[in-house]
Order: C-alpha cells, then structure tokens, then sequence
C-alpha cells in the first residue's frame, strides 16, 4: 500500500529514499514524528470508520444514532467470540478474515434490528423521540452485556504474530499496518458503494430528498435500513480493529470512541461522508499528537481532542466539509 | 390529440378528504376522473388544495375518507414507492430534484425499479431529444442548475419512469416567460407521446389552453369542472382566475 510509505517520502529529503534514510539516521526527532504520524493514521482510520456510521444516518434521518457505540461494542464482542470459536482450528489470515466478516454481519444485523425496533417506529413522532429512544437502546446494550456476557475486561487476541516491520526507514508494528489496510479497504469499498452503485446512489437521493425518493419508486425504509447495516458493519470491524489494537475489550468500550467519532463526524460535516473520514482522521492526529508532545498529554489526549471541535464549530458551526444546503421549498 | 379516447377513467378520486400539515383540511370530499390519454388541468388560488391534491394521489399525504383507484386498482393507502411503480410520476412543486447528485444520476434515479435496458435506454434518447440541455450537464450536480433547468430535469426524471400517469406541480412557477412556453411545448409533446397529464397551474390561462378538460377547486371542494375551452370564456373563471376584469 503505497499511503504508508507516502508521508516518509513526502517528509524526507526531496527525491530518493536513501537521501531520507540518511537524513532520518541524523534526525531521531523526524523519526520520533514520522511514527506519531503513522500511528495517527491508524488510530483516525479506526475513527473514520465509526464516524461514517454517524453521518450516513444522520444524512438520511438527521438524527444522531446514539446506539452506534454500542454497535461497535457488540461488534467487538461478536469478534471475540468467533475467535474463541474458530482459533483451536484456524489461524493467521483465514481466522482474522472469518472474524472480521462475523463481527460485520453481526453489527450489520444489530443496526439492522436497532432501526427497525427502535426508530422506524417513530418515523412521524417529534424529532426528539428517536433520540431519547437511541439513548435507551443504548443503555439497554451495554447493560446487556453487562450482564448477560462479562462484566470486566476480557483480553482481546492479536490473531497474528505482532512483528516490528521496516516501511522505508521508519518501524512499525504489523498489527498497525494491518489495521490501517483494513480500515482503508473498507473505506474504498463504501466509497465505491456509495458513488458507483445504484444502491449508493439511491442512498444519496434519499439523504438529498427523503420523499422525492419515495416519487421514483425508490422504497425509503428498505434503502434507511440498508443504512443503518453499512454503518453497523463498518462499526463492527472497528470494534474488531479496535480490539487488536489495544488488545481487550469490556461492555463500555463503545462509548469513548463512540463520542470520539461523532465528535470526527461533527468536526468534518455532520452528513458529509469525505468530512466523516477527513474528521476521523483529523481527531486521531490530534489525539496522538498531543499524547506524544504535549507535558501530561497522555492524560489531556481526550480533552485535547474536543476542544479543537469546539474551536472549529466556534468558527465553522456546519463543519469543514458541512455546506449549508439553501432551504428546501 | 391523437390518443384514441376511452370512456374508462385512468385515475378517479371519489369522495377524497386530506389533511395539509396537522389539523387544516384541504380536501373536502373531491372526486374527479381523468382519462387516457388526456390532459386535465387544475386550477385554482392559493391555498385552494390543489398540491394536497397532488401529494394524497401519488402517497405523499394519507388519504383520510374517500378512494383513489388507478387503473381500476385502488391506491389510497398505498406507499408512495408502490404507486410510482404502479405507473404514477409525480413532478412536485418546488421540482425538488436531488441537488447532491449529478443530472446523469437523478435520471437514474428516475429508473431505479426499471429492468428493461433497451427500454431504458430509447426513453433516455427521447429525454435528450426534448431537453438537449441535459445531456450536456449529465456531469454536472443538479443543485448548480439553473430553476428552468431544474424543471426540466424533474419533469426527465419522472419521464424515466416511463409512466402512464404524469402529475405536474407548477411546471412554471418562477421561470421566464420564455422557459414557460419552452415548458408547455414539452408537455404538449409527452401528452403526444401517449402520457396522460395531470396539470396544477397558478397560471390558469395557459394550463387551460393546453388541456382538453378542466377542474377548478376552491377551499379543498371542486367548484366548476367543464373542457378547457368552456371554462377559458367563462366569465366566473375569467374573473377570478384569469385576471379578467
């Protein structure tokens, strides 16, 4: 994959790598930055992912799924338990690939259920009524596991060999890159889904224009839940992704990196998908870099965070990619 | 017109009561016929009922008391994606035509439920024929159209639904007097082509120029139904309608 090793390149000394090579040996600081720089690009890949389930809803139904952590929780959980299921037989790609896949079909099945029992429903109620009943779906998952699955830490399997690989002339771990690919596959696939499909085009005509959709014969509440799964399954292999990285897992994961990515959605453009994917991005660097620079940063990383968002809604209160659509007549 | 005419009405409405927003009624037990091969206009004021009217035929609105049968088929009650597919195109006021995506991709929204390929493709060639317009913009996002562009492009993609029944809201409100006629010949031409029309104008005097038959509505109730002509020299009609003093 080539966007691994562009910001080394793009960084270094112009042209070749081995004027970088040499130029890093002299610079542990470059180094020491260039690593930052690629474990944000994991940790915001991780982000956009959750985040595009916050936009793509909010585009069709303007409103804040708050259930969403709670699919990408489920969908770590999901994975768990398929590796337990599967690891005394399979290993290595085989086994990462079944449990990537079966924590996706298991979210996308959860967001599925989540709008069918708890939103279309309310489809004609007040605006506030899907959110309180977000919040409740919510409450209602993680107690669930709570209960019903562990209540404290359970340990999260690497599912490969955690090797340190050179990329140029920087280090990293493989579990990194293999986390990076994956969020980037996926995030080419819904872009190709969402810009060349019909299924995605229709997607699109819906969060332009919910009932001039339903005038083309387009069924509005089949293309909503086909939403709320693409959302849960993108979360669904966040939540796995986000298992391998810091390698457990407990009922209330969902809700820092929830917040974290609705807080990327919002930053980038809430309904906006790029600003989903740019805001996720954009939070994991300054998540990582103020853990890595800042006195204290480590504990100030979340707060960091969400004050840049303030900044920016301060300044831009539709977001960075948000357009403010002229009133529909 | 050339359509051979049948007695045996396309669309019918029978004693039809619907609601604008919560509480205000804005039809008030309307029935009305519209034939094959016809165009029938709509007129009357503002706030009279008549985009209600539209809106509770295609599904947009429930219909609350009375009965919508198309083609001998009820369809009050219906989604609104279960009547567009049964052959009913609604052009709605406002055009609403989706803004995000490109002309080419608001066609094809047009013939989403669609299989038939070559179908498809000789009614898109019929789309660029009457708007040549709209091939040269297919790349370009609908909201960067111009308002006649716009409507042009609403009235294309309900076209590519290939429908028997085309309700058009306002086709001209808000267009230059140039664009209108523009407008109305295309119309005139789809009616040509073997489409029923159903027409809502502010514009009473050229909607009823155009249509063979005529309803006028007042406060959500039929008040006058007569051929286009008959109601054009009516006195009644041209004082209130047609600003003829």
């Amino acid at each position: 994959m080539s966007p691994i090793v562009q910001p080394a390149t793009r960084n270094g000394a112009p042209g070749a790598s081995g004027a970088a090579n040499s130029a890093s040996g002299r610079n542990p600081q470059l180094l020491m930055f260039l690593e930052q720089l690629f474990n944000a690009l994991v940790l915001g890949s991780i982000y956009s992912l959750i985040a595009l389930g916050y936009t793509l809803v909010y585009g069709i139904l303007m409103m804040i799924n708050f259930a969403h952590s709670e699919v990408l929780m489920a969908g770590a959980f999901v994975g768990l338990g398929v590796s337990i299921l599967i690891t005394p037989h399979l290993s290595g790609w085989l086994a990462m690939a079944l449990i990537l896949l079966a924590s996706m079909a298991g979210a996308g099945f959860l967001g599925f259920i989540i709008e069918r029992l708890a939103y279309r429903p309310l489809r004609r109620a007040a605006r506030l009524a899907p959110l309180i009943s977000a919040i409740g779906v919510s409450i209602m998952i993680t107690n669930a596991v709570f209960l019903w699955v562990s209540k404290t830490t359970l340990p999260f399997p690497k599912l490969m060999n955690d090797r340190v690989m050179r990329l140029g002339f920087f280090e990293a771990s493989s579990l990194q890159i293999l986390i990076f690919c994956t969020a980037i596959i996926l995030l080419t696939c819904l872009e190709w889904l969402v810009r060349r499909t019909m299924i995605g085009k229709a997607i699109r005509a819906c969060a332009d224009d919910l009932g001039a959709a339903s005038l083309m014969g387009i069924n509005t509440d089949r293309m909503i839940a086909i939403t709320f799964v693409i959302g849960g399954m993108l979360a669904g292999a966040a939540g796995v992704l986000n298992g391998m990285y810091y390698g457990s897992i407990k009922y209330n994961l969902g809700f820092l990196p929830g917040v974290k990515a609705f807080a990327a959605a919002v930053l980038g453009g809430i309904g906006n998908i790029t600003g989903a994917v740019l805001g996720g991005f954009i939070l994991g660097f300054l998540e990582v870099m103020a853990a890595g620079y800042l006195p204290n940063g480590n504990q100030w990383k979340d707060v960091f965070a969400f004050m840049v968002l303030i900044g920016v809604l301060l300044l831009r209160p539709s977001g960075i990619l948000g357009e403010r659509i002229a009133e529909k007549v | 017109m050339n359509m051979p005419m049948t007695q045996e009405p396309l669309l019918s409405l029978k004693n039809v009561e619907a609601s604008y927003g919560k509480k205000i009624k804005a039809l008030k037990g309307v029935s009305l016929e519209i034939r094959r091969g016809e165009i029938v206009a709509l007129i009357g004021c503002n706030g009279a009922g008549k985009t209600t009217m539209l809106k509770t035929i295609s599904g947009l609105l429930p219909c609350e008391q009375g009965v919508i049968t198309f083609n001998d088929k009820k369809i009050s009650g219906l989604p609104a994606h279960q009547i567009a597919q049964m052959g009913i195109s609604h052009v709605p006021e406002g055009r609403r035509i989706f803004a995000r995506l490109t002309v080419a991709e608001n066609l094809q929204m047009g013939r989403f439920t669609r299989r038939d390929a070559g179908g498809i493709e000789r009614d898109l060639r019929q789309i660029f024929e009457l708007f040549p317009i709209l091939k040269e913009r297919q790349e370009q996002l609908g909201g960067t159209l111009s308002g006649g562009e716009q409507q042009m492009l609403a009235i294309a993609r309900a076209l590519m639904m290939s429908p028997q029944l085309l309700l058009l809201d306002e086709p001209s409100m808000g267009l230059a007097p140039v664009i209108t006629d523009k407008i109305f010949e295309v119309i005139g031409e789809i009616n040509r082509q073997g489409r029923t029309i159903f027409l809502v104008e502010q514009n009473a005097s050229r909607a009823l120029e155009i249509s063979r038959r005529a309803y006028v509505i007042d406060q959500g109730v039929i008040t006058a139904q007569n051929d286009a002509k008959r109601l054009l020299n009516d006195p009644k009609v041209q004082e209130t309608y047609l600003g003829v003093a």
